[in-house]
């Protein structure tokens, strides 16, 4: 076994560990920071933030971004909020409420170290972003407003219209801007990382393409920042961008770093429903329309009527009636599987059935269109854009679809995988929403990660670790630049009949057939066979027209396609020996009379890490023990 | 506004690079159905082009939920289609019918050169920001977030602004290829914010002359980019702008105020 699962998360109370960490850290003086380079790979909000702040502490930063700038991330999709302890609201919230809700939140699958400190920066997160110029929502007085979210029964979300998250993303956007006027950063733009270069053991470099002009390129540094998100696209559709991929996180893990949790994926409640086979991707309706929608299906299987005809006694408002203290604001998880069970009974709505009500009539008669809009305006217009139906007027259809990963690869406290040097941030890492995040936490975490932890953490990786001086011209830069062209020529050379596209969707059917809402032994068994033959197949028959010499925007996708199908097959095989129901990870084997998720804590409590033993072997499941000091673990109920 | 499946004829602009010619190629597409996207519509086409082993027609996209800023194009002469508050992934094909003739071409620009067929570079936009385009609070500065009050709707002004997405439309539509608008967006956000009070000045002085270096036009009030803004951003950020540059222009004195 060569892989080590040290936590390393300081010993001593919770709510002085990272103080304590903080000051046990090793330093890197002034002076002697600027001949340090960094690499930061993504400009999300974990990226955009980790390369702006160790920026501003005097490294050296070289970001990387997929798009032609790196306001375009996905973070900037975003739209409910963030959440921040503040208790501006005086409704009793607290570090430590935080901290439980994530915590029970996530089904008792995370670390507890990591989640109270998560609690912890929240609010220096929403202070930062206030005084970078973020136009949060304001009441009257001129204080920040707040709202509610998901899983938790505080008011602790803070938000810019529904657009919370492009709003923080140009503000960690705005820090980069202003480093690299400063001469601290070095953008590259529309590159593509394609593989991490390791010497002496060590995270040193990246190999890059250029989209453009297709070339690969070589760059060496001192640590590596993967902050390159999750890996929701391996079902094809889902929330995530077109270009939102697992390239650089799976060809990481194929260099040692051990991948946790890959079957923990969110199925967000509150989507756009799917209306035919060319869709490309699916649209987010916030969580937040659950403060004041209402979801419902007719009690009567196959009701065909229009919805305004159905009267109240003819409907069942099933997350009013299964969860009455949380209602409509019951976490994913929970609201995602109860959606999927009135379509198993017959009572979905619309076109294809799958989809659910999503009611306004009773807000608005309450509160008036007016304020409404103002809560939801844009949302309202989205939906109508997209579906040609006007909420004011009728209930929003909605259907849970594939949104964020818990799962990632691992890291340790200080966010370190277990390549040395190789730090994950943000999504791309798994640490801290275990089986299932909460609403509002998604931006924490990644600004969490990139402001106040990694700065911290990076610096202590740099002080205590002697780093031998290398160039780009290092034999492991050139054999990890080979692999990255005969790979490419391989997928060049193939020329078959079927597009990327066809793979990807036949991979996303799969998945979510068996690897989605809920898993059984018999399924992930026969997914893990589909997949194998798929991917036979893709070697065999997929069509990359072109060359490598330009923007190939077919051999970008086939690229990543080739990695889904690798790394579907691991999700499949980690579901499959997960036998206990958890968070998002739902197996109909293991579930209370009721239809809950039911975990077995003494077998299962603890993170897989999957280990990577070449491609004709099968992987290596370690386990990270969760050891629960200051939180008793309890079956999680919302009722 | 088609209810059924459609067949489209579309004209689409292929370029391989800025240093080659380019020209406007027929394609029909059939099977279209209304409720397609129209990045989905050119997927279904640069599938059925990949299975015949042509080049797909390369187009800049990504989030697909209007919010990203990375989709382009003038559809028949307008960017994003012109149709209102719409970026291009957000249009859908039952606002077409049947038969229709449709032109698509990349952005026009002298500051957003081209790089193949539909996909241009707008890195200028970046060049634009980085020259004053944010508050220098650096992390772990920062003081209450309730410190200093604003009033809502100051707030919401400044949110108005802070919409933009920087997809460029504004520039392709002006007459002038002026990036004014997503510069004063920027300018007026910050202008209204009081954090973004001690760098005001500097910030208008040094983004203009940016802008005007970068090869953007000026504005001449022709209202192109308010008419096209996928977020609705008035001229009145310019406006603003404006005021801000002029007091800058007229006070600011480097010795004064460092």
């Amino acid at each position: 076994m060569t892989i080590n699962l040290d936590a390393k998360a300081p010993s001593g109370e919770l709510k002085d560990k990272w103080t304590k960490h903080k000051f046990e850290s090793k330093l890197v003086n002034p002076a002697n920071k600027r001949k340090f380079t960094v690499i930061v790979v993504g400009t999300g909000l974990a990226g955009g933030s980790a390369a702006a702040s160790l920026a501003e502490l005097g490294y050296n930063v070289l970001s990387f971004c997929i798009q032609d700038s790196p306001r375009r991330a996905h973070s900037i999709a975003a739209q409910g909020g963030i959440n921040g302890t503040k208790n501006y609201t005086n409704d009793g919230d607290s570090v430590k409420r935080l901290f439980y809700d994530t915590i029970k939140g996530g089904d008792y699958r995370s670390r507890e170290a990591n989640i109270y400190r998560l609690a912890e920066v929240s609010n220096n997160i929403i202070d930062q972003m206030v005084s970078q110029g973020v136009p949060f929502a304001r009441e009257y007085g001129g204080y920040l407003d707040n709202r509610s979210f998901g899983g938790s029964q505080v008011s602790r979300t803070f938000y810019a219209r529904g657009q919370t998250g492009q709003q923080l993303l140009l503000g960690a956007y705005s820090g980069m801007m202003k480093m690299i006027s400063k001469g601290k950063i070095k953008l590259f733009n529309r590159r593509e990382m394609m593989d991490l270069v390791k010497i002496n053991g060590k995270a040193r470099g990246i190999i890059v393409r250029n989209l453009i002009t297709g070339e690969l390129e070589r760059y060496a540094a001192d640590a590596v920042l993967l902050c390159t998100g999750g890996y929701g696209n391996v079902y094809f559709l889902s929330t995530n961008a077109m270009t939102s991929n697992a390239s650089a996180a799976w060809r990481c893990y194929k260099r040692g770093a051990a991948f946790a949790n890959p079957c923990f994926t969110q199925i967000h409640p509150t989507c756009i429903p799917v209306h035919g086979d060319y869709q490309s991707k699916l649209t987010l309706m916030s969580e937040s329309l659950r403060n004041d929608g209402r979801v419902w299906v007719p009690k009567k299987e196959n009701d065909s009527r229009k919805p305004a005809d159905i009267p109240d006694e003819e409907r069942d408002y099933y997350l009013e009636r299964v969860y009455p203290s949380f209602g409509n604001l019951a976490p994913r998880d929970v609201s995602s599987r109860q959606a999927k069970y009135r379509y198993d009974e017959g009572k979905g709505v619309g076109p294809t059935k799958q989809a659910v009500f999503l009611d306004f009539r009773d807000a608005i008669s309450r509160d008036g269109i007016e304020t409404i809009a103002g809560r939801y305006g844009n949302l309202f217009q989205m939906y109508e854009r997209i579906t040609g139906d006007n909420p004011y007027k009728t209930p929003m259809m909605i259907y849970p679809a594939v949104h964020y990963t818990m799962g990632g690869l691992w890291v340790d406290y200080n966010l370190q995988s277990t390549v040395p040097g190789l730090h994950v941030l943000g999504e791309a890492n798994f640490s801290d929403h275990g089986a299932n995040r909460l609403g509002a936490s998604a931006l924490m975490q990644g600004l969490a990660d990139g402001y106040f932890v990694a700065p911290n953490t990076i610096s202590n990786y740099l002080a205590s670790n002697p780093l031998e001086k290398i160039t780009t011209d290092d034999q492991a830069f050139k054999d990890a630049e080979a692999a990255v062209i005969l790979q490419t020529s391989k997928l060049l050379a193939v020329k078959g009949k079927r597009t990327a596209d066809d793979f990807h969707k036949a991979l996303g059917q799969i998945m979510w057939n068996h690897v989605g809402m809920s898993r059984n032994e018999a399924g992930l068994k026969q997914a893990i066979d589909g997949i194998r033959k798929l991917r036979d197949e893709f070697w065999k028959d997929v069509n990359v027209p072109g060359d490598a010499g330009n923007f190939n925007l077919e051999l970008h996708k086939a690229t990543r396609v080739a990695d889904f199908l690798e790394l579907g097959e691991l999700m499949a095989l980690d579901a499959l020996e997960r036998r206990e129901s958890c968070g998002g990870h739902f197996r109909e084997e293991y579930q209370t009379p009721d239809g809950e998720a039911k975990r077995d804590d003494e077998n299962f409590s603890h993170v897989a890490a999957w280990e990577y033993t070449g491609p004709n072997s099968s992987p290596v499941r370690h386990k990270e023990e969760l050891k629960f000091e200051f939180v008793q673990l309890a079956t999680r109920s919302y009722k | 506004m088609s209810s059924e499946n459609m067949t489209l004829n579309l004209k689409i602009w292929r370029q391989k690079g800025a240093q080659t010619e380019g020209k406007l190629v027929d394609y029909r597409v059939d099977g279209v159905s209304p409720d397609m996207s129209f990045l989905e519509m050119i997927d279904v086409l640069n599938e059925q082009l990949v299975r015949k082993g042509e080049d797909p027609i390369a187009f800049d996209h990504d989030c697909r939920e209007g919010i990203c800023g990375m989709c382009s194009m003038n559809i028949d002469g307008k960017a994003h289609g012109g149709f209102k508050n719409t970026t291009t992934c957000q249009v859908h094909m039952r606002l077409y019918n049947n038969g229709d003739t449709i032109v698509i071409e990349p952005f026009r620009a002298q500051a957003f050169p081209l790089v193949k067929d539909l996909a241009v570079d707008r890195s200028a936009i970046d060049k634009v920001m980085m020259k004053g385009g944010y508050i220098s609070a650096n992390t772990g500065n920062a003081q209450d977030g309730n410190a200093i009050l604003i009033p809502k709707p100051i707030a919401d002004e400044a949110m108005d602004a802070a919409a933009c997405i920087g997809c460029g439309a504004c520039v392709a539509s002006c007459p002038n290829g002026s990036g004014m608008l997503f510069m004063g967006a920027k300018i007026s956000q910050l202008a209204l914010l009081p954090q973004g009070q001690p760098e005001a000045p500097l910030r208008a002085l040094k983004m203009v002359h940016e802008h005007d270096s970068l090869g953007f036009g000026n504005c001449t009030n022709h209202a192109e980019c308010e008419a096209t803004c996928p977020k609705g951003i008035s001229i009145e950020h310019i406006a603003r702008m404006n005021r801000e540059y002029l007091k800058a222009a007229f006070t600011y004195h480097e010795k004064t105020r460092t």
